[in-house]
């Protein structure tokens, strides 16, 4: 049996550590890794685990990420809780195994933390691997700082698995932002945390020989359709189960998650919308302006980037006049998609706010205080005068010529 | 019952049977020979990894399989990674007690075609090998991608026509040499590695025995004649198989912890490889007068290998 770990009330956690010790409680049966930065020390401080008789699982050093996936997903047909962790360009080899994983309702946890997409390489924060893994049929959870990436990890474990889900899910934080910065983390206990994940529920699985099952079938057009519809449906109503885990979450742990959080939304007037540790910058530029200059600012973050809160979303914006909606990668001849979603989302309600697009942070560019506040006061001049005042795609933070796409047919 | 009981075929073909007959191969495939002597070579559960290929596509078109066992495809270049992620899960679980039936007695095995084996799940399967998983994978080598109408693969041998590397006015067809898997797999240090034929089917049930019974990762070879791309009457697969193994185009052997090698058939009489080429549409244009010298490298290449193995088993090292 592995030993436990005895950890104090609040310890202080980057972000990769604080995933670490989730995983390290949930007691994985497979862990199968290819490190890569910013991602590595999840792998490596789990292995430190496996050294020092912490876990009884398997912890399978892989010759790839698309190697650590596939066996991921063999190991999870075999019936038994499965997780791994990645990055980047790591992820984008995983990718064609993401799509298997979700198509076999195997609920993999995997950890993505956040990093941009080569060329050029570059090993610093943005959302560009987490974009790419959007259609991919997993159930995708935001965590904004280190507290929030392991509390996320035991809930993704409890979603993932539970009978009316069976769908892999990835939590998602920023690369060094969130992943390399030591923050005060409040862990559960080691007996706390496996008990409110549970024990693993095997289903179909392949050893068990009293009932032969084939994984990974063809279907042509007869049934591929079918398919990918109940897959679609199954992850477009997990948020039923997303929703219980987050409330039974609160009731132990007294830390409230929703699907999309807001802050200062009751009254505000304009509002960013943004995922990852950009969250928190926001709240602070918020807080500020309302403070010095009046402004009543608010945020909004999709916690759940899949499903995407589509309701939730219409429902916090609907009484705001103008919306910055922030992307941290780079759309490529598109509107950003956070974007191109919650415009989706305001489009369909009679509310309609003024909605533009920033792109921003890329590659690990900081983001500022002041960046966040400049997109509040430019909201602010939307909202006066009843119309888009600047390009409605506009990049922030970017050196040399000011650069912004497309001008509004709105009436002005 | 397994196959260790069975003295002749007509037996063999009563065994019970966890591949069904009704599947998708084409008449006169080697492939579910050579897939239902595996099963039938244990009387042990199986977890079964297959490559996407002609082998997969064949056997698993939902809403029906023909596999009455543990089965699992994820794509075409990680089966290895498929079949060691279910061994370590197997380990877990007999060590935590989580398993329904913990004395069940398992064997893990993975199928791939020589385009999954040679070429694009060659890292995947360097890898599971390297980890030590207890598994077989048993590559089942038609040398060209079949199950995509018959493109080259890196077991494509020389002077074969596939549809990317053609037979024409000016080519004769593949001209490099095929890679030599069996002795990759064994400088993997594999504590066992083969190259077997269905047509020498009690040895290849020995062999297949050997490597489930072998604790660590096992490869082995198979040659499996393909009646479509390699142009034959599908009522010939022995036969031709025969003459790949009698022409020394396949030489049986094993090779136990990576350097002991043991020949494990002798043909009585060795047939020039001409013979073997004239069977099959693949090899026709071999036989212009331009062409000539290409059979002579085939023959002179297989000569050499020969020689090699013989060697190689004599100084036992």
């Amino acid at each position: 049996m592995a030993d436990k770990m005895e950890l104090n009330e609040v310890e202080v956690w980057d972000g990769n550590y604080a995933a670490a010790q989730a995983l390290r409680q949930a007691q994985i049966d497979v862990v199968a890794a290819y490190p890569i930065t910013p991602s590595t020390p999840i792998v490596e401080t789990y292995g430190a685990f496996v050294a020092n008789g912490y876990i009884d699982g398997e912890y399978v050093m892989v010759e790839s990420e698309h190697g650590a996936m596939s066996t991921c997903v063999g190991a999870a047909a075999s019936g038994g809780r499965v997780a791994t962790a990645t990055s980047s360009q790591g992820f984008m080899l995983m990718v064609e195994v993401l799509y298997q994983a979700s198509g076999m309702r195997l609920p993999i946890i995997l950890n993505v933390v956040n990093r941009a997409i080569a060329s050029p390489l570059n090993v610093r924060g943005d959302h560009g691997d987490m974009y790419a893994g959007r259609d991919s049929g997993w159930v995708q959870l935001d965590a904004f700082n280190a507290q929030e990436a392991y509390d996320l990890n035991l809930c993704a474990f409890k979603i993932a698995e539970d009978v009316n889900v069976r769908l892999p899910a990835m939590v998602h934080q920023d690369g060094f932002l969130t992943s390399h910065t030591a923050q005060n983390v409040s862990p559960l206990s080691d007996d706390e945390a496996y008990e409110f994940i549970g024990d693993y529920k095997a289903i179909d699985e392949m050893l068990d020989f009293s009932k032969a099952v084939t994984y990974g079938a063809q279907t042509e057009e007869d049934w591929h359709y079918e398919h990918k519809a109940k897959q679609h449906r199954a992850l477009m109503d997990s948020y039923v189960v997303i929703d219980r885990v987050f409330a039974e979450f609160k009731e132990k742990t007294g830390r409230e998650y929703k699907r999309v959080e807001s802050y200062m939304m009751e009254d505000a007037e304009v509002a960013i919308v943004a995922l990852g540790s950009t969250v928190e910058t926001a709240i602070q530029a918020a807080e500020e302006l309302r403070e010095n200059e009046g402004l009543k600012a608010g945020v909004v973050a999709p916690r759940c980037f899949r499903p995407f809160p589509f309701e939730d979303i219409q429902e916090v914006l609907k009484d705001v006049k103008a919306v910055a909606v922030l992307d941290r990668s780079c759309p490529m001849g598109a509107m950003g998609a956070l974007f191109n979603e919650v415009s989706a989302s305001m489009y369909t309600t009679t509310s309609r706010p003024i909605i533009t697009n920033f792109i921003y942070g890329l590659g690990g560019r900081d983001f500022s205080l002041e960046d966040a506040k400049h997109i509040f006061r430019e909201q602010k001049g939307h909202a006066d005068v009843g119309y888009i005042t600047t390009q409605i795609q506009q990049f922030s933070g970017l050196r040399g010529p000011k650069l912004g796409f497309f001008e509004s047919k709105r009436s002005k | 019952m397994a196959i260790t009981s069975i003295k002749n075929l007509k037996e063999f073909s009563t065994v019970n049977e966890r591949f069904e007959g009704a599947h998708l191969l084409c008449p006169g495939c080697a492939h579910s020979m050579i897939v239902r002597e595996l099963m039938n070579a244990t009387d042990d559960n199986l977890v079964i990894s297959s490559a996407t290929g002609c082998l997969e596509v064949c056997t698993a078109v939902y809403p029906y399989t023909s596999w009455d066992t543990s089965w699992i495809h994820i794509g075409f270049e990680n089966a290895a990674s498929a079949v060691s992620g279910a061994e370590a899960m197997y380990k877990a679980r007999k060590r935590k007690g989580t398993l329904k039936d913990p004395d069940a007695p398992v064997k893990f095995v993975a199928f791939g075609g020589d385009g999954a084996t040679y070429d694009i799940g060659f890292q995947w399967l360097s890898g599971a090998v390297e980890r030590g998983h207890d598994f077989t994978y048993i590559c089942l080598d038609n040398e060209n991608y079949a199950n995509t109408g018959g493109q080259r693969s890196s077991a494509t041998p020389v002077g074969a026509h596939t549809t990317t590397a053609q037979a024409g006015r000016v080519s004769y067809g593949k001209k490099q040499k095929k890679k030599d898997m069996v002795a990759i797999m064994a400088a993997h240090g594999a504590p066992y590695v083969a190259q077997l034929a269905p047509n020498k089917w009690k040895i290849m049930a020995k062999g297949f025995q050997k490597a489930l019974e072998t604790e660590g990762p096992c490869f082995i070879n198979t040659v499996s004649a393909c009646t479509t791309e390699w142009k034959f009457d599908p009522k010939d697969t022995i036969h031709i198989t025969d003459l790949a193994t009698d022409t020394l185009m396949f030489p049986i052997y094993e090779i136990i912890d990576g350097h002991e090698l043991n020949i494990l058939y002798r043909p009585k009489n060795i047939i020039p490889v001409e013979e073997y080429l004239a069977a099959q549409g693949r090899y026709k244009h071999l036989f212009k007068p331009e062409n000539k010298h290409v059979i002579e490298r085939i023959q002179k290449e297989i000569d050499e290998k020969w020689e090699y193995l013989q060697r190689r088993e004599e100084s036992r090292v």
